[in-house]
């Protein structure tokens, strides 16, 4: 059994920097505008069917379809907050989870519609392939999703401190009354925080699909995983949700070792209910009334 | 339940000539719709009482309403229980349930978004238990065995099926009214309104909370139950799974949170709208709830009191001067 | 009637109050007096339940109240109101009286005919089918008051009732707090607004920093060097002194 572990942590560590990603964008738009954003799972399996359908009929890689993807999602995120939540939710934020809610009831539903809930795989040749990492043998895809997790976080974190945008949406999470009165676009800035947590989700949608599944119901799978993944890390700490992901991963992959496949999620929600009863700022966050 | 104006009791005269034409149909296929609303709308009366009257938003009450079904299912399957014992163990199973989760989570604070993540939580919880152990079905789920009678609380006749349903709601819809006009609706109410003035007032909050989820878990759980002894199959996405969830706060708050006919009202409208949707577009399942989704957009922006609160816009009585008790 | 004795609590690095101690006779209105951030809430809220103190303890009617909850606390008969006045929005002003009247009847009908009956006692009489948000400023602080009375308590703990009052309101309110203590209630009331002490408190203790600083009548107090020094600032005193003696 001990052989098995060492094992089942890599393979945790490879699913947990996936549900990082996930997170790194959920913890951004959580931060800045307060928004638990439901519709999040919707939109990376949204991401995923994109990567998909781009892969079958046009023969585009994943990995090759990051700068189709990513803006295009970054787009889509921009006009959801400005276009829907922003004015349907007046403001209540009972109302913008239900209308998070409700955003991702349309696209889940949609998508089961239009594709119909057959899963489907992309068969990618190479994604398969074998590394050896300190004697265990891990799938190519997994090991680039963690090399590229890994790197995008400081990445959005020196994005976040030295650039100009990363300047306005920081001041706008602190003080938003103040940063209009320094001439901050609120609303705008909103909107393209939205967008990047958008776009980390279309980022993480290429990583994972050489070696996931898909099928509607993949967004809500993803999107607890992703809340507990944020709360767990700290709500707005973008070095939280790494960790945070990379943790629940672990706990995910040892659980399904011990307790048996099926049961390998209920780690992660128990560790949920857990955090928020003890200690809802989360490991790294800071303390909230 | 005092209405307000005209358009309130049009709109619950509506209601009522519905419910008592389903009677008359052309098509028995009206009466199994209906029966289905039924069925959804003691859910959503469960909800409000919780998420209406006390401002407390669960998203995962389908823990309550699977709690019940599979409690009373385990007794009939697992140990022969008689069905009307199964009954009354599955309204319990459910009430201890919703204080359990109520315990815990206000004893720990929580409030608005973090009550509506753990009660999420909490339900994903269990679906995944239910469907991983096999004293509870596994992923087979469990099996009634089909004994119509009354001993069995099965139902041979649909109708008989559907005016035991009328009677429940009725019933539900009773012991919600008399709740709002009680010390202890005020109390709950006020605890939504402003917890800490409600505290200086000498209301135990924590209690008066835990409570609320007590009754919210007996009304789910009696739900549960219900559909457990007409359909005579459960498994854990069918009872655990986040329709129910989902189903469980649209009605409420689109035919009005925090109102006695809100809860049936909107569930009513909604199915009625998503079966309208059907026939105009079929072989489109999940469709109809992004029809529900559209709706609780509108509502949310242009109904902030829900169906009740519009209707009660249109034709205002004039208030009466003297004690309204 | 209420006994605080060596109150003290901190948060964090700050001390917020220090040894507390005060006495509130029955039948009596006693202020509670200090410039901004003196920690006079915190006293408050340590008093009535809502913060747990550090050290201290807290007597009412010969009963140790010490770090018992806010309801009970009001179930014994001290109730607190708040600075800034939240009603019951939803509810009508009578159904948000009625809920201070619940506590000791139990009826809805008995409840709604009490909370009538102070109502008009407070002269709400015409407002009472109104809802609760629909009131102004003076109105809310009258629906504080009446919700509070409606518990049956004996002695009222207000904060800062009189703020975002105007004048001709002050006195009404005065007038109003006067003929309820005349009825056989008891107050302690944080004040900022001189016109109100001067005209209700029958003595005030005076907290500056954490600590109480002086107790005496609101003339006695108006003269202690240190309790200028306290409001107007190093050297204030000694200023006034020279000014008046030249």
């Amino acid at each position: 059994m001990s052989s098995l572990i060492f094992p089942a942590v890599l393979s945790g560590l490879m699913m947990g920097a996936v549900y990082a990603l996930v997170a790194l964008g959920l913890t951004l738009i959580y931060g800045v505008l307060h928004i638990i954003n439901f519709a999040h799972g919707s939109l990376l399996m949204l991401a995923l069917y994109s990567v998909y359908f781009l892969y079958t009929y046009f023969g585009v890689d994943p990995y090759l379809a990051i700068p189709i993807v990513l803006p295009a999602f970054f787009a889509l995120g921009y006009v959801l907050q400005r276009g829907l939540i922003a004015p349907m939710s007046s403001g209540s934020e009972q109302n913008v989870l239900l209308i998070t809610l409700a955003a991702s009831m349309i696209i889940d539903n949609l998508a089961l519609y239009f594709w119909t809930s057959n899963t489907r795989t992309a068969d990618i040749a190479y994604a398969y392939d074998t590394v050896e990492i300190l004697g265990a043998y891990l799938p190519l895809g997994r090991v680039i999703a963690f090399g590229a997790a890994l790197a995008v976080a400081p990445l959005l974190w020196c994005f976040m401190a030295y650039t100009r945008t990363g300047s306005a949406i920081r001041a706008v999470a602190i003080e938003k009354r103040g940063a209009e009165l320094v001439g901050i676009d609120v609303n705008h800035t909103y909107a393209v925080c939205f967008g990047i947590g958008t776009a980390c989700v279309a980022l993480a949608a290429c990583l994972l699909l050489p070696t996931f599944y898909i099928t509607p119901q993949v967004g809500y799978t993803f999107v607890l995983v992703a809340f507990t993944t944020v709360v767990l890390g700290g709500m707005g700490s973008l070095l939280g949700a790494l960790v945070a992901g990379l943790l629940l991963g672990v706990i995910e992959s040892l659980c399904g070792l011990f307790l048996g496949e099926s049961l390998g999620q209920i780690g992660i929600f128990l560790a949920f209910i857990l955090i928020l009863l003890f200690k809802p700022s989360g490991l790294l966050g800071r303390a909230r009334t | 339940m005092r209405p307000q104006s005209i358009g309130q009791i049009a709109l619950i005269a509506a209601a009522l000539a519905y419910l008592f034409g389903v009677y008359f149909a052309s098509s028995p296929v009206w009466m199994g719709f209906t029966i289905n609303a039924l069925i959804v709308a003691v859910v959503a009366l469960s909800w409000n009482i919780t998420g209406g009257f006390g401002g407390l938003s669960s998203f995962g009450h389908a823990a309550l309403y699977g709690t019940g079904a599979y409690a009373s299912a385990i007794l009939q399957v697992k140990y022969g229980v008689n069905a009307w014992v199964g009954f009354g163990a599955g309204i319990l199973a459910g009430a201890l349930m919703g204080v359990f989760i109520g315990a815990l989570a206000f004893r720990y604070g929580l409030r608005g978004s973090y009550f509506a993540l753990v009660t999420l939580a909490f339900a994903e919880v269990l679906r995944i238990c239910a469907s991983s152990f096999d004293f509870t079905g596994g992923g087979s789920g469990l099996q009634l065995t089909l004994a119509p009678g009354v001993a069995n609380l099965q139902f041979n006749d649909r109708t008989i099926a559907y005016t035991a349903l009328l009677v429940v709601v009725a019933v539900v819809m009773g012991l919600t009214a008399f709740i709002k006009y009680s010390r202890f609706g005020a109390y709950l109410i006020a605890v939504r309104e402003n917890e800490d003035a409600a505290r200086a007032l000498g209301i135990d909050t924590y209690k008066i909370k835990v409570q609320a989820m007590a009754i919210s878990g007996a009304f789910g759980g009696l739900a549960g139950v219900l559909y457990l002894q007409l359909w005579l199959f459960i498994d854990s996405n069918v009872v655990y799974g986040s329709a129910v969830s989902i189903e469980a706060l649209i009605g409420p708050i689109i035919g009005g949170a925090g109102t006695i006919w809100g809860p049936l009202l909107g569930t009513l409208g909604l199915h009625l709208l998503g079966e309208g949707a059907k026939h105009l577009l079929p072989n489109a399942p999940g469709l109809n709830f992004v029809l529900y989704a559209i709706v609780l957009i509108c509502a949310l922006r242009f109904l902030p009191n829900g169906l009740v609160g519009l209707a009660g816009k249109l034709g205002t009585f004039k208030k009466k001067e003297d004690d309204n008790a | 009637m209420l006994e605080v004795r060596n109150l003290s609590k901190r948060f964090g690095g700050l001390k917020a109050v220090t040894d507390a101690s005060l006495d509130v006779p029955e039948g009596s209105i006693v202020g509670l007096l200090g410039p901004n951030g003196a920690g006079k809430t915190t006293c408050f809220t340590m008093i009535a339940g809502f913060t747990k103190a550090d050290e201290g303890t807290v007597r009412f009617q010969g009963k140790d109240i010490t770090g018992l909850a806010p309801h009970s606390i009001c179930a014994l008969g001290m109730i607190r109101t708040f600075q800034i006045v939240q009603p019951f929005a939803g509810l009508t002003v009578q159904e948000n009286i009625a809920v201070g009247a619940y506590l000791h009847h139990h009826d809805r009908r008995e409840a709604m005919s009490v909370a009538r009956e102070v109502g008009k006692r407070l002269g709400m009489g015409a407002m009472l089918d109104r809802p609760a948000s629909s009131l102004t400023i003076a109105g809310r602080k009258r629906l504080e008051l009446a919700r509070a009375l409606a518990t049956g308590a004996k002695l009222l703990l207000l904060d800062e009732v009189m703020a975002g009052l105007i004048p001709s309101e002050i006195t009404e309110i005065v007038g109003i707090i006067r003929k309820i203590r005349d009825e056989g209630h008891t107050f302690l009331m944080i004040e900022h607004v001189m016109q109100a002490v001067m005209q209700l408190a029958e003595t005030a203790y005076v907290l500056n920093q954490g600590k109480m600083i002086a107790h005496g009548t609101p003339r006695e107090l108006v003269k202690d060097p240190s309790v200028v020094e306290a409001y107007l600032g190093h050297g204030a005193a000694a200023r006034l002194q020279e000014e008046n003696h030249a």
